[in-house]
């Protein structure tokens, strides 16, 4: 069955001076249980999305249902069914941690403990604190305690808006490890992310760039589609590697990518060329192998598409 | 002094009452480096870097920038580098040209200097049309982008990024480390924190910090053969792992 039903959704801003196309015409389906992520960088529309999904926000064209409400017709019931964590931590700063999550079951007619088994694994690792006021909190606290708040009425469907962002690595991997724990329990996720790595650890993913949806699908078959063949290439002068490889009649694009540069290649030209090219250009010492495209190399080029 | 050595750092140390931030930190960095800087969120970076500007005081240690004195000639210091901070330190009201004038005004450049520069880095950022549209209008990536440019506005010798490319989309966020390497190639130093572990694969050294000490320095190569890993990922996360104090708010 399925938990979100979006269709040829929309969004405009219009200021005096221009007018946005936040979200435009996106359409997409998430199954009940799924793990979907939104990709997308700063200015995608992935906030706009689910601001509307939400229903803190009307469509400007589309029809979208959540757990099978309209969200414009039943906002009512949507605000039941949903829980929603902002981008921004939006808690009140002057309760403590113990005044918040008892407010947000109260809001929803519910108490803590009817419901303390679903936030049980992330609020233990809080309870400490539970006298301290929120706004004392550090960043990963917070952002447990956000996550609590938004469960603690045992919603449906969950929507996380960047809840990575400028979250280090660790930190990361073990946000993604909740999420987990929490899809086992039944609940559907949605979340939003800037970071291309994390698309590997959803169950399918919608790349979305400028209000569109680029692709969607499982990430395998997002890479699938990637039609090119990426050789990762590495010399001594990488800064002058990379200039090389973009200057070259051989290559659809290329970029840097951790230790290696990408070269993505056109069809008609082989390893041995690129290999010949650069040793002429003055890299003796290059090494060149191929390798398998990931989502961020699928992004790049469907944007550029 | 060493003209070789941009940074040199002798146990530096900064206490907040009982929490010591940086514990003893030594280390320098080579003039036309890309020093990366990583450790996760509370490890200690940005009071490290504070201390690096000249914007706070060391509790214990030692350290010059540019072979000046972190105590005595922080004024000296901020001449001579350029900070760009996590939360943008441009101004959202001024247009694209008033806060290029801003700059330079502050560092003192003549208006000559300052017009010249200008004109030449609208061009380079592609944003002679944008000039006149105030900052807050801008896409994020163009923000960081300029956000960078005016941190070097003035030719420093040394330029502090404190995570300038989150959130932006991939291209835009190689445009931006082409950036970086143009600039480190016209000699200028780049100290540089990310959470993307792909960037620190760009560095020529990385320092990662744990719970305020440094707990690994060397080139991405030699770390990842040190840790047995095959990205810097996995280093980070062997270190990072260890932490025993959990983040600051």
């Amino acid at each position: 069955m399925t938990a979100v039903a979006v269709n040829n959704l929309s969004k405009v801003y219009a200021t005096k001076k221009e007018t946005i196309d936040a979200v435009q015409h996106v359409s997409f389906d998430v199954a009940r249980g799924e793990l979907f992520g939104i990709i997308g960088p700063d200015g995608a529309g992935k906030t706009s999305l689910f601001r509307m999904l939400t229903t803190l926000l009307l469509p400007d064209g589309g029809s979208a249902t959540v757990d099978g409400s309209d969200i414009v017709k039943d906002y009512e019931a949507i605000r039941q069914k949903v829980g929603y964590m902002p981008g921004r931590f939006s808690l009140y700063q002057d309760l403590t941690v113990e005044e918040n999550l008892n407010f947000f079951a109260t809001i929803f007619n519910t108490t803590v403990g009817a419901n303390y088994d679903i936030i049980k694994d992330i609020y233990v690792q809080i309870e400490p604190f539970k006298k301290r006021r929120a706004g004392k909190l550090s960043g990963g606290m917070k952002q447990k305690l956000a996550l609590s708040c938004a469960l603690i009425h045992r919603p449906v469907v969950l929507f996380l808006d960047e809840p990575t962002t400028g979250v280090d690595a660790v930190s990361r991997k073990e946000f993604w490890e909740m999420l987990k724990r929490l899809k086992q329990q039944g609940i559907t996720i949605l979340v939003s992310t800037p970071y291309m790595d994390e698309a590997a650890l959803c169950d399918r993913v919608a790349l979305m760039q400028k209000g569109k949806i680029l692709s969607a699908g499982t990430p395998a078959s997002i890479i699938n589609a990637f039609n090119n063949t990426i050789l990762a290439v590495k010399s001594e002068k990488m800064f002058q590697l990379l200039r090389d490889l973009k200057a070259w009649q051989g290559t659809e694009d290329s970029y840097s990518f951790g230790e290696y540069h990408h070269a993505v290649m056109k069809k008609e030209f082989s390893e041995e060329q690129l290999q010949n090219y650069l040793v002429e250009k003055g890299h003796p010492d290059v090494e060149i192998k191929p390798t398998q495209p990931n989502i961020e190399d699928c992004f790049m080029q469907l944007m550029q598409s | 002094m060493d003209t070789e050595k941009i940074i040199i750092t002798e146990k530096l140390t900064k206490r907040f009452a009982d929490f010591v931030a940086v514990d003893a930190i030594s280390f320098f960095v080579n003039k036309g480096e890309i020093f990366g800087f990583l450790g996760a969120n509370g490890a200690g970076k940005t009071t490290a870097m504070r201390m690096l500007c000249g914007l706070s005081k060391p509790t214990a240690g030692k350290a010059t920038i540019a072979g000046f004195d972190i105590y005595r000639q922080t004024e000296k210091i901020k001449k001579n580098i350029g900070y760009m901070s996590q939360k943008f330190s441009l101004y959202e009201d001024l247009t694209v040209k008033e806060n290029i004038r801003f700059y330079g005004g502050i560092y003192g450049k003549s208006n000559i200097f300052i017009k010249e520069k200008a004109a030449l880095l609208l061009h380079q950022l592609k944003l002679e049309k944008e000039a006149d549209k105030l900052v807050g209008d801008l896409p994020l990536g163009w923000k960081q982008k300029l956000a960078f440019s005016v941190a070097i506005f003035h030719e420093p010798q040394l330029v502090f990024l404190d995570e300038p490319t989150g959130g932006v989309d991939p291209v835009t966020r190689r445009e931006f480390w082409n950036m970086i390497y143009e600039a480190s190639e016209r000699g200028i130093t780049i100290f540089v924190t990310t959470h993307y572990m792909d960037e620190a694969e760009y560095c020529s050294r990385v320092a990662i910090m744990v719970d305020g000490r440094i707990e690994a320095l060397d080139t991405p190569e030699v770390l990842k053969s040190t840790y047995t890993a095959t990205t810097m990922d996995d280093v980070f996360l062997q270190l990072a792992r260890k932490a025993q104090r959990s983040e600051l708010g």
